[in-house]
């Protein structure tokens, strides 16, 4: 009897396949259609508004009527605008103070935190309601805390503890204002900062703090020498993000002074949308708008690259 | 934003009680009319409308607006949906539906709105045409507001006038019977309400309403003015510079805090004894006078109203918030817009609805003068002509798109407000809104 090895190979017909099927085994063609819808999203919310704001930088389009083309003329007006160089000063002052107390005490809160805690997870739950609650809530509720008339902190001071005679003038005087709306974000800031370098802390080895008590090392040592360096990538991303949101703060604004006292706290966010919206003129608005770009990508870049180097975090050099 | 359905509406209840019981239920004064023919606005099958329009200062406005919606549906089977914007957030909203074509079919949104995307909007030339003639015609302001180059492009439905609004005994311990009628003597009163401890207040920040109203007054008064009659930016004048400085002056007398107030500030602040002067429409009066606590009752009593001085230019400048509606032309339904919006300012419904808003939306057709809202309380009568005599927003020039885009990018406000917090001289902020004027209507 003859065994199948003295038999002729018999090629198997291959099962009929559709087009489909073989499109779909085709790697490339199967990694483009993984990719189109994200790709699609991203270029029709994303690439394409801002390709579309950036052309509109140039033009003198107004809401409900096409503009034309008049090149740097819009930026010619901003850099004699007085009200958007003062939102380009305020808008990075905002953004150094309310990002170094919102990693001050976000950091503190973590460190916090990773102790043993009664009922820990309960508590993580409510450090980070001041982030998930609204935006424009939260910014209503402060609006009422810094009413002039009405303010809670005004009354406990003035009405309860007697330590001041008149209400604090919160939202009339422009740094006053300011420093209220650094406070607000700061609040609504530092539970994301906290509970992401909480959890870079988590990742943390148990085992290089016990090396460095048996070596004796004190606890500013031990954060200084252990924790900081290893939090350093983690901080990285979450001071970027961090900066990012709140350079393009909106909403607190939008709801709490709408720009006032006399201008004096209009982000370049909040401007473009008052140049743009309400005052109609598209073009300058995309221009204020388009003028964030070389700020967020500079920050980004700064708060990327002077944190997360990796060899410096092992001891090697910072080349 | 609340999205009011017929449905939702009825259950309004208690608090339409009250609005009612201010007039809206009595027996209505005859309006004469005319005999005109009514356009036919054949209803598209299967229409339904969405109306955005400003949030309520006054109870009376929802409810009865409301009310006559569900009898327009009622009468033709067209659902109307109510949009109640916040009057900050309706200039953004009315230009974005504009711009991109889809939105509310009709916007009753402010006067100025619809100069600012004239090809936005359907004509209503038949419509207003019809209600004027039938009603005794539209006031001057009305008209101003409501047509571009003869044809109106939108319908003014109502205006709020900012009048002086104060309280009795405070003004008489100032030694004044009642507001005095020019700005010195004004000024005067405001400093002896500060000095007795009642100080006045006006709204200084990005309020469209109270902010835009008095801040034109104080620059026209005292003969300043954006534009001339040819829109040729002429703010940086003497004259503006003359109303910065009462306007500074005027300011040291204020409560603190006036340079954040957007529009319910000044209410507030007023119902709860903290003012002794403000400008506004009717609301403050209207909160006291219908609430159920003797405390605010008692309030009422002491509200008076007045119409504010009159400065070196020797007319009144007052400006008035009209409300115009806009059929927007990408509606599938314009007939039944239209239909609805000559139902709503019929005398049937309309004069209700002025009756339970106690003027504080003021009528643009002169017949509703007849109208018992205005004889009822002699409080009201300092509302009673706000379409008739006011000055218009870019007087005096042209309403268009710039005029539209100056005011929604308070101009006027930022410049008052920069000298008075101490942030300009008033030569700057004069020159400073100069620069910013010319960029919307171009340099002369």
């Amino acid at each position: 009897m003859a065994t199948t090895a003295d038999q002729p190979a018999v090629r198997l017909p291959a099962p009929s396949q559709s087009w489909l099927a073989r499109a779909l085994d085709h790697k490339p063609t199967l990694i483009l259609l993984c990719l189109t819808p994200a790709l699609g999203l991203l270029i029709v919310f994303l690439s394409f508004p801002l390709i579309f704001g950036i052309y509109l930088a140039f033009t003198d389009t107004r809401l409900g009527r096409p503009g034309e083309f008049v090149g740097l003329e819009n930026y010619a007006s901003l850099f004699a605008d007085r009200t958007f160089w003062t939102a380009v000063w305020w808008t990075c002052f905002y953004t150094v103070f309310a990002t170094v107390l919102k990693f001050g005490l976000g950091l503190w809160l973590a460190l916090l935190l990773n102790h043993k805690l009664p009922m820990k997870s309960l508590i993580r739950a409510i450090i980070l309601v001041p982030w998930i609650v609204p935006t424009v809530l939260s910014a209503i509720a402060f609006w009422w805390i810094y009413d002039p008339q009405f303010s809670i902190i005004s009354y406990v001071l003035v009405d309860v503890l007697g330590w001041r005679e008149t209400y604090i003038n919160f939202l009339g005087d422009p740094w006053n204002a300011r420093w209220s709306l650094i406070a607000a974000n700061v609040w609504r800031g530092i539970p994301f900062v906290a509970i992401c370098l909480l959890a870079g802390l988590q990742t943390i080895s148990p085992s290089l703090y016990e090396a460095a008590m048996l070596d004796g090392a004190t606890p500013w040592q031990r954060f200084w020498h252990i924790t900081m360096p290893m939090l350093m990538p983690i901080l990285a991303v979450v001071l970027a993000f961090s900066v990012i949101f709140t350079f393009t703060d909106f909403q607190l604004i939008y709801a709490i002074t709408r720009g006032g006292p006399a201008n004096s706290t209009h982000l370049m966010a909040t401007l473009a949308f008052q140049r743009a919206v309400n005052g109609a003129q598209l073009g300058e608005g995309s221009a204020i708008a388009v003028a964030m770009i070389p700020f967020l990508v500079c920050a980004t870049f700064v708060a990327y690259f002077a944190l997360a180097r990796r060899k410096w975090q092992q001891g090697g050099s910072d080349d | 934003m609340k999205n009011w359905t017929r449905r939702e509406s009825v259950a309004l209840g208690v608090g339409a009680a009250s609005a009612l019981a201010l007039g809206a239920g009595r027996a209505r004064a005859e309006i004469p009319t005319a005999d005109v023919a009514s356009p036919n606005f054949p209803i598209e099958s299967g229409a339904k409308l969405t109306v955005l329009r400003p949030s309520k200062f006054v109870l009376g406005d929802e409810v009865l607006w409301l009310e006559n919606a569900k009898k327009f549906a009622e009468a033709t089977g067209v659902e109307v949906d109510t949009d109640f914007e916040s009057w900050t957030d309706l200039t953004p909203k009315a230009a974005v539906a504009a711009s991109i074509g889809s939105g509310p079919d009709i916007i009753c949104g402010w006067g100025h709105i619809s100069h600012q995307y004239p090809d936005a909007v359907i004509p209503l030339d038949d419509l207003a045409g019809y209600l004027g003639a039938k009603y005794g015609g539209w006031w001057p302001m009305a008209e101003k507001y409501g047509q571009q180059g003869g044809k109106w492009i939108s319908m003014p439905i109502g205006a709020s006038g900012g009048r002086v609004v104060y309280r009795k005994s405070w003004v008489e311990e100032a030694g004044f019977d009642t507001v005095p009628t020019d700005t010195e003597g004004f000024l005067d009163l405001c400093r002896k309400l500060k000095a007795n401890g009642h100080p006045p207040g006006l709204a200084l920040g990005n309020a469209e309403g109270d902010g835009n109203a008095w801040t034109s007054w104080l620059v026209w008064s005292h003969g300043g003015a954006m534009v001339d009659e040819v829109d040729r930016v002429i703010i940086n004048s003497p004259e503006t510079v003359e109303a910065l400085k009462y306007g500074k002056a005027l300011y040291e007398t204020f409560i603190q805090g006036t340079e954040s107030w957007l529009d319910a500030s000044n209410n507030k602040a007023f119902l709860a004894g903290q003012l002794g002067l403000t400008q506004n429409g009717i609301s403050i009066y209207y909160a006291a006078k219908t609430s159920e606590d003797p405390a605010m009752q008692a309030l009422a009593e002491d509200i008076f109203h007045a119409r504010m001085p009159i400065g070196p230019v020797d007319i009144t400048t007052e400006r008035s918030l009209t409300v115009n509606a806009m059929v927007m032309k990408y509606t599938e339904y314009p007939n039944a817009a239209m239909a609805f919006l000559q139902f709503m300012m019929e005398a049937e419904q309309y004069d209700p609805w002025l009756n339970a808003c106690i003027g504080y939306w003021n009528h643009p057709l002169q017949a509703y003068d007849a109208s018992k809202v205005w004889t009822d309380d002699p409080k009201h009568d300092a509302y009673k002509h706000v379409l008739k005599d006011a000055l218009w927003d870019g007087y005096s020039g042209s309403l268009g798109e710039a005029s539209s885009a100056v005011l929604a990018d308070f101009v006027m406000v930022e410049m008052v407000a920069s000298v008075c917090t101490g942030r300009s001289t008033p030569e700057e902020a004069a020159a400073e809104a100069q620069r910013r004027a010319e960029r919307y209507y171009g340099k002369a």
